[in-house]
């Protein structure tokens, strides 16, 4: 009901749009509304990879400090004493807290506020009105305090890196009792209280998105855009907007309950604890409950974070193939299989929690049917390649190495989704070398992509194109070189979050794989100067971007290379036919856009 | 000095701008398309591709080579020889998929890259090819799932051998307690409350089979050829105890009791020959050596491998596997020390 009301509110307001569409060039908006609280979406959209960017320059100069702990453990770096100052970087020398901090931080920011709130409130911002034909997002005023929310859930994260205790240093997972008691480590105090409010407004900052996301999608679609011939970046956006729906809320419940242990006294996730000399009160909770909540969330999160990224992939690597993506059905098939298994699979990260075994079998089970729907895309990405005409710009450069790593990394997770093969790498650096590269770098990955290809969509310029090839592959080979020995390392048994691995002579032979790990990493740190100094340079200097720079068939390319309000100045755009008429036979050019109506007896979609 | 690298970057960051005025004027005079993909550029990354797939693939071999002699020595453990061999199944089977999927890639990747003459050819699906990656990756992951069940099973199983030992791991911020029953072979209750300086475990007073308890700090002792079955508690937070050697793993949670059984198969002493463990102690020492370390003989390892705080990265125990009879004679030596010491406090 709500939403039908909505609905026709934004009919209302469309048709205002048409008729004062000839004066929008001389309608002035103060500096405020414009840049500032905008309503727009593809203002927003710019606000949220600005703020993402920001915030991945932060989390990494954070990696590279405690990767260069790791690898010249009690070294002096001049510049840790300068970032962190005398208390945590005193002489140079990382204090074994700030490490834990570093972690935990690190892992936060790139999680949720680079890959989950950039890369979906980038993309998702600007390609849903504009891939299926809209004005705007459903509410823009929702979408506005989305960012807002996200914006003041950033403030209060980097401000808790100032604070006299140091931030949240538990864990981007923040188990209990650690996070729950201040007792416990000096992170547990102030930090944890700040990084409890500020996921908390990181919530509703994703749900007010997702919401958005979801209305928009299925109401705002234009005429002919059916949902089969929705581009499968469009279907990413929704999955993922479902999922984060769906699941976020028990994050917030988990965070919430973890609240009242904190400061209220209740006992949750507490029992039989002493510690700081005493006793506590606390009886009856259990740490392996948060552990189920934080899972519950923490899973699907992992599918929020990289669907988004397959999606955006889907589309560079049809456009750039000059080929239909193989098997779009199966595409969307396997979105939604992945969809729907990431929220029964959350128990394999708990097999060596203290769970009922047999429950950890249940969960072997439902993860490893994951596999199928995740080789499926794969296979169907390398057979879009197949006999295509490859053009490669940045864009498909660093869609190929998602593909890639999402292989790569993909394939250890069999191991680990395995309870029997779990026990020994459970925790371990062999963790850590599978999720940066399955997820890490494949929504990186996916997110460059996005950024390369639609920078002429956003900022109406382009990028340049060298800077482009040299940025990938610096960071391609940097990033394999990062994380790859980091296998090894695990197989060695080195357990994650170790501030040093020194105190144990078993680990002492691993000193050269750790350093080759952070050399890898500060060359790949430094050349992401490239993309840096290519994004923000091109935004006011690069060269004007024609009206379809890649040939592309989505309908976001015929709009006006201008952000005006509405996106189409005319009427909306009406759709014919699905997105991957690529190299179609019998077709003039090489793209057939979707907005060109079928010709007599043309066959729409995957036939022929 | 801050000061002076700070005005360091500020003239880079003047000097840069300066030198791309120059450029962009140059260039304004030619009106490139620089975006625009040319041939050569398709032709270059398309190699590039194909070599990057080479080099890849070198510097994985390479890895495997040179860093596979460091990864942890045959399991010490009856179950975990089952655990390596599941393991290795699995590890060929993936990396077989990895190097032939990448291969595809790359290959597809070079082979198609963007010519002006070329087209592309306009496939959308095939049904045939569906199934087929749908069902051959559905079958190899049912021979997964059957054996890693299999195994899990037969790990957890917790039915009892009537000689087995009983140890109880206790974990707290950032040491380790190992609990043996003593005499009457019964681990005493415990009571979180009643912990204090000369009660370190918090052993219920009021249960007497807690009494001849033997406590051990460390480094704890446990026999070959017989199950150990550890029973793992915490005092603060979650902590987990690893025993990489013995594939042995398991959370230890505040208000909970934790299980983990398994049988060692090599005493200490026999693990130490294995050519394998001299081999990574050579390595070992050899690299201790260079950071002017002394050398050290191989001692299995219990660590914490769960972030529980600033000394989570040294919290360790040594386990020594003794033979059943040099066993038997540690713990006889153990429980009459505690029992002197029982003695001396009453």
């Amino acid at each position: 009901m709500g939403t039908k009301h909505t609905t026709t509110a934004l009919e209302h307001e469309h048709a205002t749009h048409h008729e004062h569409a000839h004066d929008h060039d001389e309608h002035h908006e103060s500096f405020v509304a414009k840049y500032i609280f905008s309503m727009d979406h593809k203002m927003i959209s710019r606000q949220f990879l600005i703020s993402a960017i920001i915030w991945a320059v932060i989390a990494m100069t954070m990696s590279i400090i405690f990767r260069m702990q790791l690898a010249w453990p009690g070294e002096k770096f001049g510049f840790v004493n300068a970032l962190l100052g005398d208390k945590w970087g005193k002489d140079g020398i990382l204090d074994p807290n700030m490490y834990l901090a570093l972690v935990t931080i690190h892992g936060t920011v790139m999680v949720f506020f680079v890959l989950t709130g950039g890369l979906s409130g980038t993309f998702a911002n600007l390609l849903i009105p504009y891939q299926i034909g809209a004005r705007d997002m459903a509410s823009g005023f929702l979408n506005m305090l989305s960012y807002w929310f996200f914006f003041i859930s950033s403030v209060i994260m980097l401000s808790s890196l100032f604070i006299e205790d140091g931030p949240a240093s538990g864990g981007w997972t923040i188990y209990p009792p650690l996070s729950a008691l201040p007792e416990a480590m000096p992170g547990s105090r102030l930090g944890m209280t700040l990084w409890l409010c500020s996921m908390a407004l990181f919530i509703i900052s994703s749900l007010l998105g997702g919401l958005n996301y979801i209305i928009t999608v299925i109401n705002l679609r234009t005429k002919g855009m059916k949902m089969t011939r929705l581009p499968l970046s469009i279907w990413a956006f929704l999955i993922t907007a479902i999922l984060g729906v769906l699941s976020f809320p028990v994050l917030f419940s988990c965070a919430l309950l973890l609240i009242f242990d904190r400061s209220m006294g209740t006992s949750f996730y507490l029992s039989d604890i002493f510690i700081g000399g005493r006793p506590l009160d606390n009886v009856g909770g259990s740490p392996v409950l948060f552990e189920h909540l934080f899972w519950f969330l923490g899973h699907p999160e992992v599918y929020i974070v990289l669907l988004p990224a397959l999606g955006i992939t889907s589309e560079v690597i049809s456009t750039m193939s000059r080929k239909p993506i193989f098997g779009y059905r199966a595409m969307i098939g396997s979105m939604l299989a992945i969809g729907f298994l990431s929220f029964i699979v959350w128990g394999h990260h708990m097999f060596m929690t203290g769970m009922n075994p047999f429950l950890g079998s249940v969960f072997v089970f439902t993860t490893l049917l994951i596999a199928i729907p995740s080789a499926v895309k794969a296979f169907n990405y390398i057979t879009t390649l197949w006999k295509g005409n490859v053009q490669f710009t940045p864009a498909m450069l660093f869609s190929i190495g998602l593909v890639s790593s999402f292989i790569t990394g993909g394939v250890t997770g069999i191991i680990l989704a395995d309870s029997t093969l779990d026990i020994n790498v459970h925790d371990t650096y062999f963790v850590v070398a599978h999720f940066h590269i399955v997820m890490g770098l494949s929504a990186i990955f996916g997110m460059f992509a996005g950024v390369y290809h639609w920078f002429p969509k956003m900022f109406l310029r382009m990028m340049n194109k060298k800077l482009g090839y040299l940025h990938f592959w610096t960071t391609f080979v940097c990033a394999y070189g990062t994380f790859f020995p980091q296998h090894f390392i695990g197989l060695a048994g080195v357990p994650r979050r170790y501030y040093t691995n020194s105190n144990f002579p078993m680990f002492d032979n691993l000193v050269d794989i750790n350093e080759l790990c952070t050399i890898f990493a500060i060359c790949g740190a430094l050349s992401q100067g490239f993309f840096l100094f290519n994004f923000f340079y091109s935004i006011f200097r690069g060269e004007k971007a024609p009206q379809n720079p890649w040939n592309s068939n989505t309908i976001e390319w015929t709009t006006p290379m201008a952000n005006i309000h509405g996106n189409w100045p005319g009427p909306l755009p009406v759709v014919h036919r699905w997105a991957y008429d690529y190299s179609k036979p019998g077709k003039e050019h090489d793209f057939v856009p979707q907005n060109v109506p079928l010709e007599p007896g043309e066959v729409d979609g995957e036939g022929h | 000095m801050k000061l002076l690298v700070l005005l360091s970057i500020v003239l880079l960051i003047i000097a840069g701008h300066q030198l791309l005025r120059i450029i962009e004027l140059s260039r304004g005079l030619k009106k490139t398309q620089e975006w625009r993909l040319t041939d050569s550029d398709n032709n270059m990354m398309g190699k590039g591709m194909l070599i990057f797939m080479i080099f890849f693939f070198l510097f994985f071999f390479w890895q495997v080579n040179r860093f596979i002699d460091r990864a942890l020595p045959p399991s010490a453990s009856e179950h975990g020889v089952k655990i390596d061999q599941l393991w290795d199944a699995n590890i060929y089977l993936i990396t077989f998929v990895f190097l032939v999927t990448n291969f595809f890639l790359f290959l597809f990747a070079y082979k198609y890259r963007g010519n002006s003459k070329r087209t592309a050819y306009f496939f959308s699906h095939n049904n045939k090819l569906e199934m087929l990656w749908t069902i051959v990756p559905a079958v190899a992951l049912a021979f997964i799932i059957i054996f890693g069940l299999k195994y899990w099973n037969e790990i957890m199983d917790d039915s009892q051998d009537p000689n087995k030992v009983t140890i109880e791991l206790y974990a707290k911020q950032f040491d380790w307690t190992a609990r043996y029953p003593g005499k009457d072979g019964k681990l005493g209750n415990t009571d979180y409350r009643q912990i204090d300086g000369t009660n370190a475990v918090g052993l219920d007073t009021l249960d007497a089979t807690g009494n001849d308890d033997v406590l051990i700090k460390n480094e704890f002792h446990i026999p070959v050829g017989r199950d150990v079955v550890f029973k793992m508690r915490s005092r603060d937070v979650i902590h987990s105890a690893y025993m990489p050697h013995f594939r042995a793993q398991m959370n230890c949670v505040p208000g909970m009791i934790t299980e983990f059984r398994f049988k060692p198969i090599y005493t200490t002493a026999e693990y130490r020959k294995l050519p394998y463990v001299i081999q990574m102690m050579d390595g070992i020492n050899k690299q201790r050596a260079k950071l002017g370390k002394e050398p050290v003989v191989f001692d299995y390892l219990l660590l914490c491998n769960k972030i529980c705080g600033a000394s989570h990265y040294n919290m360790q125990m040594n386990i020594i596997v003794d033979s059943d009879k040099d066993y038997n004679a540690w713990i006889a030596k153990e429980e009459a020390k505690k029992s002197v010491k029982t003695v001396a406090s009453n």
